[in-house]
């Protein structure tokens, strides 16, 4: 017997890599607007391509802390939530912009759209951007948001997550991407999370707790890496020890 | 490493990426407008499109409005080399798990866009979907993400 559950969700495939499955059937929304023709093949010189430089004036002062930006503070399990913007060869991103926004504590967003009859929080936007330092670290404080039901079939609900825009050095390493919350039991229910067909890539959304980040008496912290594409020029190279 | 995935901006990203009007490439210049569409050809009113022009090194990105519409403050960019002036098109959507890369050609560029070799390698159909057209208004390029004229998506 067919479970409903089985419609949504696809089995593993290896093979996928880190590629995201397109045209994934569960996420009702990719019907009419993956594309289907295959790719063209972009020039090579596409790849050497430096992407757009941000620079401090495309931030607001509370921009890296979303529990900062009204008059109270907002409800919610206050967290720290930082990581490192790396090259596939591992070569952290200098400079890179880094956009998140998310639901509030109770799962809703500050988004006309959303209608979720969840209560929506006066101070919290939920939005926020940095840029990352020499080391390609990036620091956001926050709450944890909720999970939510949504319409992409009966008794859909996401998992937790914060929503990740980074721009990197090179013009094709943009990413807009989710980052997860260790643990959460709605991964297996969740076609958007397994659209990344392969497990190892998929647990590349997750976050880790992270203990070393934690304030004491004020909030915990998770921590998450955001791995691109091969770099341009402007990452930083490996140092090597003499 | 092993890269991190790509996923959809969703709905809400607006909250997030729209906060500030980002949409001028230049202070002033042409207007570029279009529409966004999905496979039934109806407008995309939840999607966000980046220009990137690769010589000026300038940066915009426009959200779609409930009509799908999108709208860009723009100059043309120099021609490099062979290749004839154009922009970078990042699209964005919900239901979209990956961006989608496609680029901007301009009408009054005839020659240069005979030339190109991006163009040159695509039939004389799919050229016309790649190029700008002129209305009274500015620049109008649409965006089909499915369809029998489905925009030329290339890899990234």
């Amino acid at each position: 017997m067919t479970t409903a559950v089985s419609v949504i969700v696809l089995p593993d495939d290896p093979s996928f890599g880190p590629e995201v499955q397109v045209d994934y059937p569960g996420y009702r929304s990719t019907r009419l607007r993956a594309p289907k023709r295959p790719l063209v093949t972009s020039p090579e010189e596409l790849h050497s391509l430096l992407g757009p430089v941000f620079g401090e004036d495309a931030l607001e002062p509370t921009d890296g802390d979303l529990t900062a930006q009204h008059e109270g503070e907002p409800l919610g399990e206050r967290i720290v939530v930082s990581g490192r913007v790396l090259d596939e060869d591992g070569r952290p991103i200098r400079g890179a912009l880094v956009e998140v926004w998310q639901a509030n504590a109770c799962g809703r967003y500050r988004h006309e759209v959303d209608q979720h009859p969840a209560p929506l929080d006066p101070n919290f936007s939920g939005a926020g951007r940095v840029l990352t330092d020499d080391d390609g670290n990036y620091r956001f404080v926050t709450i944890k948001p909720g999970a939510y039901p949504w319409g992409n079939h009966e008794n859909a609900w996401r998992p937790a997550h914060i929503h990740f825009s980074v721009f990197g050095s090179a013009f094709t390493q943009r990413l807009v991407t989710q980052m997860y919350f260790p643990g959460d039991p709605l991964f297996a229910f969740d076609p958007i999370f397994n659209s990344v067909r392969d497990p190892e890539s998929r647990a590349l959304m997750i976050s880790s707790f992270d203990i070393e980040s934690t304030v004491p008496d004020w909030g915990l912290a998770y921590r998450w890496d955001i791995v691109l594409g091969r770099g341009g020029p402007r990452t930083t190279p490996f140092e090597t020890d003499a | 490493m092993r890269r991190t995935p790509s996923q959809t901006v969703g709905p809400y990203y607006a909250i997030g990426l729209a906060r500030r009007d980002e949409s001028k490439l230049v202070p002033e210049g042409l207007r570029l407008t279009g529409q966004l569409l999905d496979g039934d050809g109806v407008p995309v009113g939840d999607g966000m499109v980046e220009l990137w022009d690769p010589i000026g090194g300038r940066w915009a990105r426009s959200g779609t409005q409930p009509v799908g519409s999108f709208s860009f403050t723009v100059e043309k960019p120099a021609a490099a080399g062979a290749n004839a002036p154009h922009l970078l098109v990042y699209v964005f959507a919900r239901g979209l798990l990956k961006h989608q890369l496609t680029r901007l050609y301009f009408p009054d560029e005839q020659e240069a866009n005979a030339a190109d070799p991006v163009l040159s390698a695509l039939s004389e159909d799919e050229r016309a979907r790649l190029v700008a057209e002129q209305d009274d208004d500015g620049l109008r390029f649409d965006i089909h993400l499915q369809g029998d004229r489905e925009t030329i998506f290339f890899t990234a």
